[in-house]
């Protein structure tokens, strides 16, 4: 039998999904900061529409709800996958106020693509956008890299008991630290202390390329935010190509690769632990699954002749491949040129390390490389019971921050969440070639939307059907937030429809 | 009898060395019809493959920063559909005087120039290396256009907000206080 939920729950979720509206709200008044510096007037007023809308719904919903009660299990999942739909929303009110969008179902994607840190793009005239619009959609893929929750537990939540289950809502479900608000806090030292390194490195970069002084520190905050966030949004039409700088490119790959490593990870780096960057299982399947899938690629590329000197092709390749497999989708190469200029081979090499993803505990999206990982040693270990006289223990261990034993619980859910990204991608690729798109060309923009990457092969644009729009949002959505938090959501609906 | 033989031939080669000669003749004008006129952005990149190495004339708005590189620059040129990266001498660059942003419309430029898929020299980007730039349109600054409905929300919620956020924090302050 399937219980009605009680009017508490209702209220108490809406009580957290105020409190995480307002700081939405909050979080405009930096893009305000910068059009007041930049003389921008029109966007000040976009973004004080945007502060007012959230304020005034953050508000109602805490007075409305207000409880002092704290989360459950069920109500934290709900808050999280609600709250990026609400940040969606809110979101993209500034971006529509731009003017640069057809049509308000365009923001949303590109405030759901933000969040989703999967920089997929409907804006049009991005060249001529202004600095504060611009900040805000780099900020948006920071905010949602370190995930929305994240971000209101660590400044909104004093030592809330419920913190963990939202911060397991959001993909994370492994702790820094033994407190999940130390655990956040440490993140935000981690991504603040970057931040200031990447863009001193990005804005001298910029600067020595000819660029003017404010435009090369401004794009280097803002491409910094979306390469180690593993975003992909960039301030000019043209993504990394706009630069034309092999410098530029350097740094990038680095901070993607910063960005798609476990914050664990980060931590025992900090600490000066150094040998687990080459002990862990993570770091050691990414170079792997780099290797092999670079191969592909070059092989594609070398086949079809368009790169001329093996340095070219390497930095081609390798840069499209860098950008996929953190789920970054920063390009240099157009869109088209994936279809055009590259074969079936490569692409097919860039779809799978789209589908691979980094490390979990990062800002990375898709199937994530400790599952790659241990859906590689369950195999090993299968392999080897074969092999062996039937008498024989076979065990299975592998090091991830510390020794595990391998597990059929571990197997059972590395698989689950495996099958339904596959699952997710499938479906996305298939609404594509309903709505009259090639089969790879469906299969490409699928996974860049479901693995949060950004990659484009050109269907992503303006004219695409609206429901091809709604279809990656929802991918973008549940990619992000693996799955769990969604389904408890569902299961919440139809408890309401159909319960007791 | 064979010196008239030879002389019809050579008469014939000669006849077949002007059709061959007229037909280039034609063919170079024909190319130059064709790619004097300025190409679009979305068929140098859907088409790249022809054009490559090919002369081109490409127009488009610059935009972002003129970036000088030594002797050479790069600007980028919007045709509105997408920007392609150019690179031409410096001082070509320094007539540039307006580059596309938020409150500026950058110069209207024509360049012609070699058009290249997968440039050798720039690690395979897709470019054009400029031989003249011409300013077709002078850019200028952009005022900004506000519409009056916007600046009234604005302010409207505003003061919505400022009114919540006073009644949060007297709230707050009575909460302490009991």
């Amino acid at each position: 039998m399937v219980l009605k939920p009680h009017l508490d729950d209702f209220k108490i979720i809406g009580y957290y999904l105020g409190k995480i509206t307002i700081g939405i709200g909050l979080f405009m008044l930096i893009p305000i900061v910068c059009a007041l510096g930049f003389k921008e007037v029109g966007p000040a007023f976009d973004f004080f529409i945007g502060i007012g809308v959230s304020f005034l719904c953050g508000f109602i919903l805490t007075k409305i709800c207000f409880t002092d009660k704290d989360l459950n299990w069920m109500q934290g999942m709900i808050v999280v996958s609600l709250s990026w739909l609400v940040a969606t929303i809110i979101g993209a009110i500034p971006l529509y106020l731009s003017g640069h969008f057809k049509s308000y179902l365009d923001a949303c994607f590109d405030a759901m693509s933000g969040f989703a840190t999967t920089g997929l793009a409907l804006i049009q005239d991005l060249d001529h956008l202004s600095y504060a619009h611009n900040l805000w959609r780099h900020l948006i893929m920071f905010v949602g890299g370190q995930g929305i929750v994240i971000v209101a537990l660590s400044f909104f939540m004093k030592g809330l008991s419920g913190a963990f289950k939202m911060y397991v809502g959001e993909a994370r479900d492994e702790r820094v630290l033994p407190n999940v608000i130390h655990t956040s806090r440490f993140i935000w030292l981690v991504s603040i202390v970057f931040l200031v390194l990447g863009t001193l490195a990005l804005g001298i970069t910029g600067l020595l390329n000819g660029m003017k002084v404010h435009n090369a520190f401004f794009h280097g905050a803002c491409i910094f935010m979306t390469a180690f966030d593993t975003g992909g949004f960039a301030p000019q039409s043209q993504s990394i190509l706009y630069y034309h700088s092999m410098a530029f490119e350097m740094i990038t790959v680095i901070i993607m690769i910063l960005g798609a490593i476990n914050f664990k990870l980060h931590y025992h780096l900090w600490t000066g632990n150094f040998k687990e960057l080459f002990r862990n299982i993570e770091s050691r399947t990414f170079f792997v699954t780099v290797t092999i899938i670079f191969i592909i690629v070059a092989i594609g590329l070398d086949k079809v002749g368009i790169y001329q000197h093996t340095l070219i092709l390497f930095r081609k390749g390798f840069y499209q491949l860098i950008s996929g497999h953190t789920g970054t989708g920063f390009q240099t190469i157009y869109a088209k040129q994936f279809i055009n200029g590259w074969n079936q081979l490569s692409l097919t090499g860039i779809i799978l390390a789209m589908a691979l993803g980094g490390a979990v505990c990062s800002t990375t999206g898709a199937i994530k490389m400790l599952r790659i990982g241990i859906i590689m040693k369950a195999v090993k270990e299968d392999i080897r019971r074969i092999m062996l006289p039937e008498k024989a223990i076979v065990v299975q261990r592998f090091h991830h921050i510390k020794n595990i034993f391998l597990d059929d619980k571990q197997v059972r859910a590395a698989l689950l969440i495996s099958l339904c990204y596959l699952l997710l991608y499938a479906a996305g690729a298939l609404i594509g070639m309903f709505l009259g798109y090639p089969f790879v060309a469906s299969l490409f923009e699928s996974t860049s939307a479901a693995a949060n990457v950004g990659l484009s092969c050109g269907i992503t644009n303006a004219t695409m059907p609206a429901f091809l729009k709604i279809t990656y949002m929802i991918q973008m959505w549940a990619g992000r937030l693996e799955f769990m938090s969604i389904f408890t959501l569902l299961g919440f609906l139809i408890a309401a429809i159909k319960g007791k | 009898m064979k010196n008239i033989k030879n002389y019809e031939l050579r008469i014939k080669n000669c006849r077949k060395n002007k059709i061959i000669f007229l037909l280039s003749f034609l063919f170079c004008l024909w190319s130059f019809a064709c790619f004097s006129e300025a190409v679009s952005s979305a068929e140098l990149i859907a088409s790249a493959k022809q054009y490559d190495g090919k002369e081109i004339v490409y127009r488009g708005e610059v935009i972002g920063d003129v970036m000088i590189r030594g002797k050479f620059a790069w600007i980028n040129v919007n045709d509105t559909k997408n920007a392609i990266g150019v690179w031409l001498t410096a001082d070509l660059a320094k007539e540039v005087s307006y580059a596309g942003s938020y409150k500026t419309k950058g110069d209207i430029v024509e360049v012609k120039g070699k058009f290249n898929r997968a440039c050798l020299e720039h690690g395979g980007d897709l470019d054009i290396h400029a031989n003249s730039l011409q300013i077709i349109e002078k850019g200028k600054n952009v005022a900004e256009v506000i519409s009056p409905r916007k600046i009234t929300t604005a302010i409207v919620f505003f003061i919505i907000c400022l009114t919540l956020t006073v009644i949060y924090f007297i709230k707050l302050g009575y909460g302490n206080k009991s």
